[in-house]
């Protein structure tokens, strides 16, 4: 079976799932690769919400919060935004690739440019391959 | 007191040494163990060899305790000897408990480690190309060692454990609670502990036990614990000291913070913790004094090696943990 990447994504409620939800509405075509998991803000993304998704199957993990300045609570996506770097430097010690994890803002009425992130995430990770994760799982016993 | 006294072992496997004196550093109340239990194994302080424990029948050990970390042939096979042959096997320490500073290695391979130690390391002499091998001969003898793994495994990766103590090493009081407890239990005098118990902790986070002035925290900059003589009254977060308190389990009684030190994270992750290095990463950046994303990275940057502060005792236990670069 050919390999599809699949992509968990963390969308905030007041804008980005918004933005999503334009995608739909106004017909737009997108890869079906993420299943999109609507959180309050972005900034509710625990880090561990995203080592799990990776632990779980999944190949990349998109975040979207609302543009800076735009947060419905003031400032939690720039939070968001001062975990990023973070967490980045985490995963690469683990061996995560970049474009596996990535951060992205994304207004309401920003439909386009949300299914043009997940088609150009999709892409990437297609061409990335499955994540290493999953391989090492496959790989329960000790590694003498 | 049960008419018979309980049999008892310690085993290290990758461990620095530290865990057994820390139990040492019980003082005399090593001596009402001695009262109560034969010590059959301790390799740093007693005589008896692998020999013995084979000899054993199943189950004859009452408890064994395992320090250090899984990292060679060897220690797995004297925990699965151990396991085999107690009743209780309790993880003794932080690497045993997380995989500890041993499981650091497995942010890299075991190619690039030997290859470091053996063949980079400024210390060598010139045109050294010798590295060990599980199998060699050397004048028609065959050698052998234990062979090194692929990755460093913290114990109940390996075997069932039934309760563990961490610390780097556990604190001697807690040690003492911690064995009373079970001796209590294995004597019949108390309810054992459920399996899977952490003994020797409490169940809140470091800072909550920490007794420094906590309030908001902003940072425009890290500093190591050399660069700063911190406040000894102030959060060490507040005054831009990496502290791994927020993500840690309460326990060691805050010895490293009231000591203008801070917390690493030997005590393992606070109740509801994951990953420490995940829950770090968000109490950190909460910190960043800052809205620019070129003045954030610059003062993450001032955070080198992040990873290995933020998970130096949980590496092996990473929800990641099997994603190390091969």
């Amino acid at each position: 079976m050919s390999y599809e990447p699949t992509i968990v994504g963390f969308l905030c409620n007041w804008c980005s799932y918004s933005g999503a939800d334009l995608a739909g509405t106004s017909r737009i075509q997108y890869p079906p690769n993420i299943r999109i998991i609507r959180v309050m803000c972005s900034a509710r993304v625990d880090p561990t919400f995203v080592l799990k998704a990776l632990r779980d199957g999944a190949d990349g993990v998109l975040v979207c919060g609302c543009h800076p300045g735009d947060c419905h609570y003031s400032e939690g996506n720039y939070k968001t935004m001062r975990r990023f770097p973070l967490l980045k430097k985490l995963l690469a010690d683990y061996g995560i690739e970049d474009e596996r994890v990535r951060l992205e803002w994304v207004s309401a009425s920003e439909g386009q440019r949300f299914a043009d992130i997940v088609s150009d995430m999709t892409e990437k990770l297609r061409a990335l391959g499955p994540s290493p994760v999953k391989a090492d799982l496959a790989h329960d016993a000790v590694e003498r | 007191m049960a008419d018979r006294k309980l049999q008892i072992a310690l085993y290290w496997c990758a461990a620095c040494g530290g865990c057994d004196v820390s139990v040492l550093d019980t003082d005399e109340f090593i001596l009402e163990v001695d009262k109560v239990a034969d010590i059959r194994l301790w390799p740093i302080a007693a005589d008896g060899k692998y020999a013995d424990i084979e000899a054993m029948a199943d189950g004859e050990l009452d408890a064994a305790f395992i320090n250090g970390a899984i990292r060679n042939s060897e220690n797995e096979h004297v925990a699965k000897l151990l396991r085999r042959k107690s009743k209780v096997l309790v993880a003794y320490g932080s690497c045993a408990s997380f995989g500890g500073i041993p499981g650091l290695a497995n942010l890299t391979t075991r190619d690039e480690i030997l290859r470091r130690v053996y063949r980079e390391n400024p210390s060598l002499e010139p045109g050294n190309t010798t590295v060990p091998l599980p199998e060699t001969t050397v004048d028609g003898m065959q050698l052998t060692l234990p062979s090194f793994y692929r990755r460093v495994y913290r114990l109940d990766q390996v075997v069932d454990v039934d309760y563990s103590i961490p610390g780097c090493p556990p604190q001697p009081d807690r040690c003492r609670e911690s064995v009373l407890a079970l001796v209590a239990a294995l004597t019949g005098q108390a309810d054992p502990p459920p399996k899977g118990s952490v003994l020797g902790v409490y169940e809140r986070a470091l800072c909550d036990d920490c007794p420094r002035e906590k309030t908001e925290k902003k940072v425009k900059r890290f500093y190591r614990p050399w660069e700063i003589v911190p406040d000894p009254n102030v959060c060490l977060m507040e005054q831009g000291v990496f502290c791994a308190g927020f993500a840690t389990r309460s326990g060691c009684g805050v010895r490293c913070p009231t000591s203008g030190i801070p917390c690493r994270g030997c005590y393992g992750p606070a109740p509801g913790v994951v990953d420490q290095g995940a829950k770090l990463v968000s109490a950190v950046a909460s910190m960043v004094d800052s809205q620019d994303p070129e003045e954030i990275e610059a003062i993450l940057a001032t955070l080198p090696d992040f990873t290995s502060f933020a998970n130096r005792y949980s590496v092996p236990s990473s929800p990641l943990q099997r994603s190390h670069r091969r």
